[in-house]
């Protein structure tokens, strides 16, 4: 009896979202997805993405029930007719140097862009209190974004999901350099989950290990999709990705083996109920070519081979059945070098206004193959105004970090594959073809050291500064500059003054 | 400045100020010179202590223990080294990458203008090599520095190994917030100084090197290590950068806390610490130390490879291992559990070292000297000059108000030396200018020489050669009475001293180039009878040859170029003094005139001619009216 009263339990808990399903036609879905990239350095990479796609005009209909989609966000696309949002925040930097090119890569801190719908008449304002919202719900620094940190780029940040027009005007893009990523941050990311971090994939997520790693990177993407293929209406689709880089130096002892619990401490036991889909995918490519090098455990059931970031991967699905435990790292290496300066392009700039808006330059570059480019601005360093220097002035100023969009051409012709059906790392960013792909690259925030007063005794030193200058230079200024005449009393009366003039008409001395 | 205002009390305190002008001079380098010398002694020198919070409050527990590690490193770096007769950077890259860093290297080459002293030769290459250790879930904009300079006669094997291995210790912790750079620099300075020019991306003394691959942000702090044996009984630390730069002084007694700690000899200029301070002992040691800080903050040069560091506003250190005779010696890892404690404070740093003092001076490791003790030393030898200039500039008013207000005292300010003294004051000068001189001659070459191969950068030869011409130097700043009565000259001194106003040389001059260089023609148009002006008298100024009196202001009085002939150009051999005006800029203008139409008089060319005012002659002389305007201006 004893057993039989969990059983029933368990049967119950899980007819119920069938039941619903049964009662409601299936309008969202959730797929979840875990990714485990061994990187050339021998680091491993893991990114998780969770996938809400909602058949629903959220801005249209007077939605007010929902299921998967999480209610803070969807109401905020209503509220602030938002059509696509993209937040990251991330604390480490992707070294593409050593690990390869990112699936999605962030700049450190935190990111936020966002394309509002052209019926919002006043941007500004719509972006002012919707990143104050967002800061609310992420427990994170946003409402420090402002005028002077926003920028409209014209070239780059195209909409990544579906759009008809594409009118800068209706971009905003944002980047907060020091913005510390922590637990706080990850706790209500997890709550946007439908499954929490109760079961399915998300089970992993644990914050004393995912903090414990090279590189951490968590971002909200919201963006409509076409509903079916002939892309009659549209879906509402978010992902929610996170990717980490475990380091193997420190985690594996030198060694580059690893295994889910040794990674996050944890090992998967169930799907998310809710879930249509639940996948972790481990690269193991040359697998098949080379079985000495690395063995995968258990083995695979199924593999899936598709052309990745411009080379032939393979990889190695577990339905969510069982844990995967051991993989030998392998290398990818794409290495560009530039060493020709570019001859044309676009270049928008936009200078700064001093507390108003920063600077953007923008450049849309052809670059020869084999070469280097340099992109190097010159700036003057300032004095700011005093109240304007943070509390720790001499740490140094931050400058975001730089990005860079390119359309790589692929190495490996890709096969056309269904956008729907392809793994969720695979299709965020639309490609046009198979021969290209898509990457965006953020180089590293620059720390600058601007001139600096010296803050520990500030009405000293403005004391000592102005008695310098005014009584000691000014008076000393003043006896050197001027000669003095004794004169002498006036005894004389009104003869002796014209006497005086007469004689200064004359061009004589005066009596 | 009521008092100087008011002409009466003026005048008075002008008087005081003329009569103890002297007294008061020698009075002021006095009280220098000995605040300077009281400056070791401890009401003046203050205990060390660190200002920067994120220093001071956390307390760590070093964990290095790879001793072995780090002597199994530095044997094999050696082996290699003396295989490949050069840096071995390959071995270099595959260890550091074998210990877990990012390793990138870098090829430099700098023509120099002397050849090297070692191997003759012009063209320098070598090439740096540096791995990275990354911080994680940093955005490498910060870095720490720990760099090793590899020289041709210090071999440095012993730190290259310390610094292998402190960089597997430091790779398996996780604590960083700051990425560490661990730098092997070939040819000591040079590398350095390549090194740090490419990444900050600047070439300031045009050396050729491959651009850098990796970097790690804004460097924090750099601490170089020289070490070249596998025990050490001292740990000696120098601070002096380039051009006498210092670092924060925070750094330094960060290092000095971890000697404490780890119980480690510590010495600053190569001498051990004064330990008594009560008694004379203590200071006398801390001024010999402060002393020598001095002179090597004088001599411009960077002891050590940190100095380069400086320039970038980086703050660095050197810390050299000593080997002597002691007994007690430490191994590697006494020093690596210090560099491990340096390290683990610097990556608690917020912001930049700044809470403490960047100009200081040491009498000892644990005390200091701060900057507002130690100016007013300075102040007194430079009030002097204040009080010298005062002088001049109140001779020349009380002069003017002098004649102003005539009083039937003709030039008191300028009184006859009596007759009879002539003879033997003016023997007591040369004599004792001469047996000086003769003093100095036998005595500072071997002094001198001995001073600047310890201290400067040069060869004993060298030093002979150069300490001859900083005696000819000197010898230049001594009075040139007997250089210019010879050259024919006015004497600038006396255009100075007690001069009236309203009267000028002219004349006087004038007969002296008339009875030197006997051609009426040199003589001013208004002044045709050399021997009818006294020196004394005021005389006209004949401006042109029309005879146009001008009677204008300071350099007015100069004939322009139109002034034809020899007139105008004797007459600008002896400028025209500020009649009306008194002030300091015309005083300047003729100062530099003076100077001027002096080398120009020198020139043999000129001495020798027959004064016929043509061709470069007439050039020059246009040329110095040019320089003098502008100098008016």
């Amino acid at each position: 009896m004893a057993a039989a009263m969990p059983l029933a339990l368990f049967v119950l808990l899980l007819l119920g979202p069938s039941g619903w399903c049964l009662a409601d036609p299936q309008r969202d879905s959730l797929r979840e997805e875990l990714v485990i990239t061994p990187l050339p350095s021998g680091d491993v990479a893991a990114t998780f993405q969770f996938r809400t796609r909602w058949d629903s005009e959220l801005q249209r209909e007077g939605v007010s029930h929902y299921r998967l989609f999480p209610k803070a966000l969807g109401q905020l696309i209503s509220k602030y007719s938002l059509r696509e949002l993209h937040l990251s925040f991330t604390q480490g930097f992707w070294r593409t140097r050593y690990w390869g090119p990112p699936f999605l890569q962030a700049p450190s801190g935190a990111e936020l862009w966002v394309w509002f719908q052209d019926t919002v008449t006043d941007v500004d304002k719509s972006w002012k209190e919707l990143s104050n919202v967002l800061s609310g719900i992420f427990c994170a620094s946003l409402n420090f974004i402002d005028s002077t940190n926003t920028v409209t780029p014209t070239a780059s940040f195209k909409p990544l999901g579906l759009a008809n027009d594409t009118d800068h005007y209706f971009l905003r893009y944002a980047v907060l350099p020091r913005e510390v990523v922590c637990t706080e941050n990850l706790t209500p990311w997890k709550k946007l989950l439908p499954c929490s971090s109760k079961a399915g994939l998300s089970v992993l997520l644990k914050a004393d290990r995912l903090f414990h790693t090279s590189y951490h990177s968590q971002a909200v993407h919201i963006r409509p999709v076409c509903r079916n293929a002939r892309c009659t209406s549209i879906s509402w689709e978010l992902r929610q990705t996170l990717s980490v880089v475990f380091d193997a130096f420190i985690t594996g002892q030198g060694k580059k083996d690893w295994s889910l619990f040794r990674m996050f401490s944890r090992t998967l036991t169930e799907p998310c109920p809710l879930a249509s889909e639940s996948r972790v995918y481990v690269d193991i490519t040359n697998y098949n070519q080379d079985n000495e090098t690395l063995e995968v455990n258990p083995p695979p059931t199924t593999t899936y081979q598709d052309v990745i970031l411009g080379t032939r991967k393979t990889y190695a699905i577990y339905d969510l059945l069982d844990t995967a435990m051991i993989n030998n790292s392998r290398n990818l290496n794409i290495q560009l070098k530039w060493k020709r300066p570019p001859e044309n392009g676009y270049i928008h700039y936009q200078p700064a206004q001093d507390r108003l808006q920063p600077h953007l330059l923008e450049m849309l570059i052809q670059l020869p193959a084999n070469s280097v480019t340099k992109v190097s601005i010159q700036f003057e360093r300032a004095l700011l105004k005093w109240t304007e220097y943070t509390p720790d002035p001499n740490h140094g100023f931050y400058v975001s970090p730089s990005v860079l969009s390119a359309l790589v051409p692929s190495m490996v012709a890709a096969n056309p594959v269904d956008w729907e059906e392809s793994p969720l790392f695979n299709s965020l960013f639309p490609v046009s073809d198979g021969s290209n792909y898509f990457v965006r690259l953020y180089t590293e925030p620059l720390l600058v050291n601007l001139p600096t007063p010296d803050f520990s005794m500030p009405y000293n030193v403005i004391c000592l500064t102005c008695t310098v200058v005014a009584v000691c230079y000014g008076s000393f200024y003043n006896l050197l500059t001027r000669t003095f005449h004794i004169e002498e009393p006036r005894t004389g009366g009104l003869a002796k003054r014209l006497a005086n003039l007469i004689r200064r008409i004359r061009g004589v001395p005066p009596l | 400045m009521g008092l100087l205002s008011d002409p009466v009390r003026r005048r008075a305190l002008a008087r005081l100020v003329l009569r103890l002008n002297a007294p008061l001079c020698v009075l002021s380098y006095l009280a220098g010179l000995a605040w300077f010398l009281a400056l070791a002694f401890p009401p003046l020198t203050q205990r060390t202590y660190m200002s920067e919070n994120a220093m001071g409050s956390t307390m760590v527990e070093e964990q290095f223990a790879g001793g072995d590690r780090a002597r199994a490193f530095a044997r094999d770096f050696a082996a290699q080294r003396r295989k490949s007769g050069a840096l071995p950077v390959a071995w270099l890259e595959r260890t550091m990458r074998s210990v877990g860093l990012e390793v990138y290297a870098q090829r430099f080459s700098r023509r120099l203008p002397f050849p090297d002293e070692t191997h003759e030769r012009y063209m320098v290459s070598g090439t740096n090599v540096y791995g990275i250790l990354r911080a994680p879930r940093a955005a490498s904009t910060e870095s720490l520095v720990l760099t090793v300079p590899c020289g041709s006669d210090s071999t440095n094997s012993q730190a290259v190994g310390l610094l292998l291995a402190l960089a597997a210790h430091f790779r398996g912790q996780i604590y960083w917030a700051k990425d560490i750079i661990f730098l092997v620099t070939e040819h000591d300075l040079l590398g350095t100084e390549a090194w740090l020019e490419a990444y900050h991306d600047v070439n300031v003394t045009g050396m050729q090197s491959s651009p850098l691959q990796g970097r790690a942000g804004a460097i924090q702090a750099a601490v170089a290590l020289e070490l070249s044996s596998d025990m050490v009984t001292s740990l000696d630390v120098a601070v002096e950068g380039l051009n006498g730069q210092l670092p924060n002084l925070d750094l330094l007694n960060l290092f000095q806390t971890f000697c404490q700690k780890g119980g480690l000899l510590c010495t600053l200029q190569g001498k051990l610490q004064p330990q008594d301070w009560t008694s004379l002992d203590g200071p006398l040691q801390g001024l010999q130390m402060l002393l020598l800080m001095v002179l090597r903050q004088a001599s411009g040069r960077p002891h050590g490879s940190h100095g380069l560091f400086l320039r970038y506003r980086v703050e660095a250190l050197t810390l050299r291992g000593i080997n002597s005779f002691r007994q007690y010696k430490y191994d590697l890892v006494a020093v690596g559990k210090a560099l491990e404690g340096m390290f683990r404070k610097l990556n608690h740093l917020l912001e930049r070292l700044h809470q403490s003092f960047f100009f200081y001076l040491l009498p000892a490791l644990s005390r200091f000297v701060s900057i507002g003790l130690y100016m007013p030393a300075a102040g007194f030898l430079l009030l002097v000059l204040g009080l010298k200039a005062l002088e001049l500039w109140m001779q020349l008013h009380e002069a003017g108000v002098g004649l102003e207000e005539p009083r039937g005292s003709p030039g008191p300010s300028v009184p006859l030396p009596p007759a009879q003294g002539v003879g033997l004051a003016s023997l007591v000068a040369p004599l004792l200018i001469s047996q000086a001189m003769g003093l100095a001659l036998y005595v500072l070459p071997v002094l001198g020489q001995h001073v600047a191969a310890q201290h400067f950068p040069v060869a004993e030869a060298e030093a002979v050669v150069l300490t001859l011409l900083a005696i000819y130097a000197a010898g230049l700043a001594l009075p040139h009475n007997t250089h210019r009565t010879a050259a024919g000259l006015h004497r600038p001194h006396q255009l100075l001293t007690g001069l009236p106003a309203g009267r000028h040389y002219g004349a006087r001059c004038c007969a002296r180039q008339a009875s030197w260089v006997p051609d009426p023609l040199c003589c001013l148009a208004g002044a045709d009878k050399p021997g009818s002006h006294t020196p004394w008298q005021p005389v006209p100024v004949a401006g042109t040859a029309g005879g146009a009196t001008v009677t204008g202001r300071g350099l007015a009085a100069f004939p322009g170029s139109a002034g034809p002939g020899c007139a105008g150009a004797s007459h600008l051999r002896c400028p025209a003094l500020p009649t009306a005006v008194p002030g300091p800029l015309p005083l300047l203008a003729a100062f530099l005139e003076c100077a001027l139409l002096e080398v120009r008089s020198a020139c043999p060319g000129h001495q020798a001619g027959t004064e016929t005012c043509q061709g470069p002659h007439f050039d020059s002389f246009q040329g110095n009216k040019q320089v003098s305007v502008s100098a008016a201006i």
